[in-house]
């Protein structure tokens, strides 16, 4: 006799959700740390390295983020680490945030009108003061918008790592339909915790667009 | 570790990859007609009278936007037997990309409608051009230019998801991909080309969708 979805369920379903926002949050934050430095050697003005950079970030977004993971994970494998699950997952993620946050912060370091720069230098200012000072803090508020949303891609993308056999909230909302034979009620179940995670940050970006729009009109 | 990479499994294999690339070429074209056509029906929806039918198409987009693919296509494949259609994965995997797309095909045309002001259409009648050459020169035209970059950028998205149908085993590259994989153990060479099968599709996909723009939706300079 097939167990039904209970409370018992609902619970494992929860702490695959836990997963999901602790994989979610490792791969933003170490996204974010080497997606700032692709930014930067995006615009660092050297031609070589800028088509370098260029062609990495092609790859990730040229290619479905399931291979990206699929390479990753064999491709550790192979290097005879004996990593866990999480940790090779997190890694796969992480570099393809690198990316993609690398690429839309290029554009937002690029949409600091030049003027800002030449500003900076004229006053003597060197690279790393000109960057911290002067254009990052400018280009951070018009990736906002951007960078949530990725982030929400993010969230959802996490649900790949279930068919490399992680157990996050998709793959417990696998497992936990193979038991109860419920297999719409438990993805439906699933599907709104992803909802409930992702509508609130959409929102939230999407006003924020609006709201620099605006901004950008006067 | 003695693990010595071999990729001639990958060259020996490479016929039947290249039909799976052709799989997921057709697949992701199946999906992106569907999702053209609920993007269309939706976008007159969403702007009907009925608060209610506006409603249900907002809903439907904020649903689709913010769920992992992978659980809409689970959930399609178990809820779609159950209103009557028993359909092969192949054809289950197309409706998900069809009604994933659309969702998205949904708020891209819309942006293209909204982006033609009324004053153009004053303009064109003013002019002396009938309702015909209007609706040709001075809606369809500036609004396919408009949105032409994000909805080709959209099919090559919809094309890189379709890899995320091998989960229910449709048809396609990954799906072959994997039973290559299981077949001779050999993982990371087979996803590693795999990959590089998938960069020179969206790379094709570019190239032609920018020939095409060139072609059709270049200003006039004369």
């Amino acid at each position: 006799m097939a167990p039904h979805f209970g409370l018992a369920e609902f619970g494992f379903l929860l702490r695959g959700l836990q997963w999901t926002m602790l994989l979610t949050l490792v791969a933003f934050v170490g996204g974010c740390t080497a997606g700032l430095a692709v930014a930067l050697l995006r615009t660092c003005g050297h031609k070589g390295v800028e088509w370098i950079v260029r062609v990495y970030i092609g790859i990730f977004q040229g290619t479905p983020l399931l291979l990206q993971l699929f390479v990753v994970y064999y491709g550790l494998a192979l290097t005879g680490l004996k990593l866990d699950a999480f940790v090779a997952v997190a890694i796969g993620f992480t570099v393809n945030a690198s990316a993609f946050l690398g690429e839309i912060w290029r554009g937002a370091i690029q949409a600091v009108p030049l003027g800002q720069t030449e500003a900076a230098m004229a006053l003597g200012l060197h690279y790393s003061s000109r960057m911290r000072d002067i254009v990052l803090p400018q280009a951070i508020r018009i990736s906002l918008p951007a960078t949530i949303g990725y982030l929400v891609q993010l969230i959802k993308g996490t649900s790949l790592a279930a068919i490399v056999g992680f157990i996050e909230l998709a793959r417990a909302g696998q497992i936990v339909s193979n038991q109860t034979f419920q297999p719409l009620l438990v993805f439906g179940v699933v599907g709104a915790m992803y909802f409930v995670l992702c509508w609130p940050l959409s929102w939230w970006g999407s006003r924020m667009e609006a709201r620099l729009a605006l901004a950008g009109q006067r | 570790m003695g693990y010595t990479l071999d990729f001639s499994v990958v060259w020996h294999a490479m016929p039947t990859l290249l039909w799976g690339c052709v799989g997921t070429l057709g697949l992701a074209l199946a999906g992106m007609t569907l999702a053209m056509v609920i993007g269309v029906a939706g976008v007159a929806a969403r702007d009907s009278k009925a608060a209610w039918l506006r409603a249900v198409v907002i809903g439907f987009v904020e649903i689709v936007r913010n769920t992992p693919f992978l659980v809409q296509i689970f959930f399609l494949f178990f809820a779609l037997p159950l209103i009557g259609l028993k359909l092969n994965p192949t054809a289950t995997a197309i409706i998900a990309l069809g009604v994933n797309g659309g969702a998205y095909a949904i708020e891209i045309i819309r942006g293209g409608v909204q982006s033609i002001h009324r004053g153009q259409l004053e303009a064109g009648y003013a002019l002396g051009l009938h309702k015909g050459q209007v609706f040709r020169f001075i809606v369809l035209k500036p609004a396919l230019r408009a949105i032409y970059p994000s909805l080709t950028g959209q099919f090559i998205m919809l094309t890189l998801t379709s890899s995320i149908c091998s989960a229910v085993s449709a048809y396609e590259l990954t799906s072959v991909a994997q039973r290559i994989e299981s077949d001779t153990f050999r993982s990371f060479e087979v996803y590693f080309s795999v990959t590089f099968l998938y960069l020179a599709i969206s790379w094709l996909l570019m190239l032609g969708f920018a020939a095409i723009s060139y072609r059709f939706f270049s200003h006039p300079t004369r």
